[in-house]
């Protein structure tokens, strides 16, 4: 049996996921993250806090929940439900960093916590910020003509 | 011991496994296999401080486990072939090491208990041992975060993935006439290029050892019991 047979084997074999059931509970998990934040964010603006302060008091309220609830072992369990329902808004990162800090604590705060702590967020900052710089550059350039 | 083909020994000796050990962590615990088990633990990180640790505790259980029901201590052990998951084996060389008998380390991910079995018969065959023990173990928690996500990372697993064992198997060695290693077939390494860390089974199901062809109705046995396994998660 050669490569490409066993691959179409396999993925004969293979399940694939319920999309309709994940697609489900990623719209209404995650649309709910998103409602807290909104619901959140009214409330602020209607307690007369500024614009710009209200949009860094969402994000950071929803960062902390994410990561108390990795903390607590909860978020794994919403996730496993929610799929990108979870991942997509600000609480996906948050998880993707707090997680890896948890679980490399027994090697240490420097070289576990420390260390491990962007092993899974890391790409995402790294390619984020030289796409961001790039599209900064192209920006640049097209505002001279 | 006679060479048959290429890669096919069967002994001479009449190797026997005089004793065996299964101990498991508390998903194991809870299956269908339950009751063959020589020890269940309530704790998937055993009291200690990290799933290595854990992994580890449950390797020397195992073959504490193995020597008690056969009578024998570590003195009476020749060779240990050991291995685990992690990287340099460490849950064998930490859990093994207070046992202080000569310790072969064997790498071979899921393949380590066969490994080790082969390899603690061919050195009772050759005269290099009298009584041997093959060991391996493997633990979810150590596994998953070595080889895929932290536990506590909100992923979701596809319905092809597989759940590493939590648990250590130990087998001992001697002549005998009880359960025979008589014969063995040492397995090549085969690569259909599989790149997800999360079918597991798709790695592993080819086998070089041809009984009968392996189209599709084995496709749809691997296919069925995909199915049902990844139902209980």
């Amino acid at each position: 049996m050669n490569k490409k047979d066993y691959d179409k084997l396999v993925k004969k074999a293979t399940p694939p996921s319920k999309k309709t059931r994940d697609f489900l509970f990623a719209f209404l998990i995650g649309g709910s993250i998103c409602t807290i934040g909104q619901l959140l964010r009214e409330l602020l603006l209607y307690l007369g806090f500024n614009e710009e302060k209200v949009g860094m008091t969402v994000s950071a309220a929803l960062i902390t929940l994410a990561a108390v609830l990795t903390g607590f072992k909860l978020f794994e369990k919403i996730a496993k439900h929610a799929g990108a329902g979870t991942l997509v808004p600000i609480t996906g990162f948050a998880n993707a960093v707090i997680s890896p800090a948890i679980e490399f604590k027994p090697e240490g705060f420097v070289l576990g916590v420390g260390a491990k702590m962007f092993v899974i967020a890391g790409p995402v900052i790294v390619y984020g910020t030289v796409a961001s710089a790039l599209y900064g550059m192209v920006y640049w350039i097209l505002s001279m003509f | 011991m006679r060479k048959i083909g290429k890669r096919c020994l069967i002994f001479d000796k009449k190797i026997s496994i005089i004793s065996s050990a299964g101990v498991v962590g508390p998903k194991e615990g809870q299956g269908p296999l339950a009751e063959y088990f020589d020890k269940c633990f309530d704790d998937s990180i055993l009291g200690q401080d990290s799933w290595e640790k854990a992994e580890s505790m449950l390797q020397k259980s195992a073959v504490e486990t193995a020597l008690k029901k056969c009578n024998k201590t570590s003195d009476d052990i020749d060779l240990i072939f050991a291995g685990d998951l992690l990287n340099q084996c460490t849950a064998s060389s930490f859990g093994l090491m207070d046992l202080s008998i000569p310790f072969v380390g064997v790498y071979g991910a899921c393949s380590t208990m066969a490994l080790t079995l082969i390899n603690a018969a061919i050195s009772i065959e050759s005269g290099a041992a009298q009584t041997a023990i093959a060991v391996t173990s493997s633990h979810f928690c150590s596994a998953e975060r070595q080889y895929r996500f932290p536990l506590e990372y909100g992923g979701v697993r596809p319905l092809s993935s597989q759940w590493t064992v939590t648990g250590s198997g130990a087998a001992i060695l001697s002549e005998g006439d009880d359960i025979l290693v008589d014969s063995c077939t040492v397995g090549k390494i085969i690569d259909y290029g599989i790149k997800d860390s999360n079918n597991m089974g798709a790695a592993m199901a080819p086998d070089d050892v041809k009984i009968r062809p392996y189209p599709k109705l084995e496709g749809m046995v691997l296919y069925n019991a995909q199915i049902q396994y990844s139902r209980g998660f």
